[in-house]
């Protein structure tokens, strides 16, 4: 227990360092915030532009399909704030330093993910909280238990998803040494493609993001059970639950490949 | 104000695409991205023509699929994304050699600039569009005016990038992170640029806003000429606001430079 407690203390500390650091370039880091807050914007204006043109997109309207894109986007936005920052592993990799996570006593994940908390990011969570809010009052969702049940658990749902999807794809850096640039298909790409009704999608892509990627429980589904719609595909109702239990899934996936690039890694030799 | 000649221009622009041809997991990787990102957008952008009733604002299913993978194949050859590479010089200080160096600075790092999209033209550019043709159709231009200016256009739109991402950069003599405006800069190129969707989706206002920036002249022009949505006089009127934009930027950029120059103080012996 005493051994817990002491660890958890030296990630805070380490975390608290990262925090007051960024304090410490106040005009940068509020330029920053607010280019995050505008990322939604010229993102969401993506979205705008579509619904200037037509009323529906793959049969979500455009309410519909922001409540996508507010699940999306808050789910994102937390996983990018926890881990986003693991895709600069080949970086420690190539410099050495990542020798010197190994050396100390704490796992070389958890210091990676507490490497750098950029607190900017923050910005696009609370954009996607406002979105999402907003969303659902446009959408009528009708407020029962189970659906706020979904609206709260979804985006934590997701963001461990995205999250596994960071380390899972973060760990080809332990690979393949210049091939980061893949990793930005499924977390990227991910989240790109789940702010959008997966109807509109070939059957590859989105068996792809379904079930080896599982980014479709991140908006998609679960959003078809808060909007009380069956699966145009097909796809079982009950699938929209299963959020949780799929991050589980994920992250175990996650730690797994993680493992194993450890295994692989035999330090830069300097 | 010293340009340099031919023989050197060639040499930085040799080297610019040397140096970038060495990184081909890279190469690969990038490639890879592209195409997932490309399918991820024309299927968005196909059932935005579905439920317009086939085609929207000018562009067919063709129209359209040309302009996903001529706007992916061209992430990497403008830059849309940007690079600090001389921001990080300015910080570390090592922009002193550069400066100490007999050539000019803009225009050295501009002939490195145009090897390097050479490069990146022929690894990522070519097999996204290949895939694209091959999967979901092509609209391969057949008005000689676009096809003449075709080659042209994508070379200024390679200028105007690099003009705009050389001040964007020199902003580090005045700032201590760039991150911050580099960020901003990426999602107002993404947007205003045609990058995202085509600016003949954009309401009014903001197709209007988008034309009064450089942006459009670094992606939508090249792709309103292979797509035919602009022909003969209205494609030159838009290669000609290109020329506009980069003799325009280019200068911009020496002012800036002359002007961030003078605060610079070289620090140690």
């Amino acid at each position: 227990m005493a051994e817990v407690t002491s660890t958890s203390a030296a990630y805070l500390a380490l975390v608290r360092s990262r925090v007051s650091a960024q304090a410490s370039y106040r005009t940068s880091f509020a330029i920053e915030l607010a280019s995050q807050v505008l990322l939604i914007v010229v993102e969401f204006a993506e979205v705008y532009v579509v619904f200037h043109q037509v009323r529906s997109l793959g049969g979500f309207d455009f309410a519909e399909v922001a409540l996508l894109y507010g699940l999306s986007v808050s789910a994102f936005g937390l996983a990018d704030l926890a881990v986003g920052h693991v895709d600069r592993l080949p970086f420690y990799l190539r410099t050495g330093s990542f020798d010197a996570f190994m050396l100390r006593p704490l796992s070389a994940l958890g210091q990676l993910v507490t490497s750098d908390f950029a607190l900017r990011r923050l910005g696009r969570v609370l954009t996607g909280v406002v979105v999402l809010v907003i969303a659902v009052v446009a959408a009528h969702v009708t407020m029962t238990p189970a659906h706020l049940l979904l609206l709260v658990t979804t985006p934590i749902a997701g963001a461990v998803i995205f999250g596994s999807v960071f380390i899972a794809t973060a760990t080809i850096g332990f690979h393949v040494t210049e091939g980061m640039e893949f990793a930005n298909a499924f977390t990227y790409g991910g989240s790109y493609l789940s702010s959008f009704p997966f109807t509109v999608f070939g059957r590859v892509i989105r068996r792809l993001f379904t079930f080896l990627v599982p980014v479709a429980f991140v908006a998609y589904l679960p959003a078809l059970a808060i909007l009380d719609r069956r699966d145009p595909l097909g796809l079982p109702t009950w699938l929209s639950w299963c959020g949780l239990p799929v991050s589980l899934i994920a992250v175990a996936a996650a730690i797994a490949l993680w493992r194993n690039g450890l295994r692989h890694y035999v330090g830069a030799g300097s | 104000m010293s340009l340099i000649a031919v023989r050197p221009a060639a040499a930085f622009a040799e080297a610019g695409f040397r140096r970038w041809a060495t990184y081909r997991q890279a190469a690969v990787a990038g490639v890879f991205v592209n195409t997932v990102f490309g399918v991820i957008k024309l299927s968005i952008l196909l059932a935005v023509a579905r439920s317009a009733g086939g085609s929207v604002a000018g562009y067919d299913p063709a129209a359209l699929s040309t302009y996903a993978w001529v706007s992916q194949a061209l992430i990497a050859v403008v830059m849309i994304f940007t690079d600090t590479e001389l921001a990080d010089r300015v910080r570390t200080g090592d922009i002193a050699v550069d400066l100490a160096r007999p050539v000019d600075l803009q225009l050295s790092w501009l002939a490195a600039d145009l090897g390097r999209a050479a490069w990146s033209l022929i690894s990522r550019g070519i097999v996204p569009i290949a895939f694209g043709a091959a999967f979901f159709g092509f609209h391969v231009p057949s008005d000689p005016t676009s096809i003449a200016l075709l080659v042209p256009s994508v070379v200024l739109a390679v200028v105007v990038s690099f003009a705009l991402r050389f001040m964007l950069n020199l902003t580090a003599f005045w700032l201590t992170e760039v991150r911050g405006i580099v960020l901003l800069y990426v999602f107002c190129s993404g947007l205003l640029a045609g990058h995202l969707i085509p600016t003949q989706l954009f309401p009014g206002w903001l197709h209007t806003l988008a034309y009064a920036t450089p942006f459009p002249a670094i992606v939508q022009t090249p792709i309103d000429l292979t797509t035919g949505l602009a022909t003969g006089t209205q494609a030159a009127a838009l290669v000609a606001a290109q020329v506009a934009w980069a003799i325009g930027l280019l200068a911009m950029g020496r002012v800036v430079l002359a002007r961030a120059t003078r605060r610079l103080v070289v620090q140690g012996g």
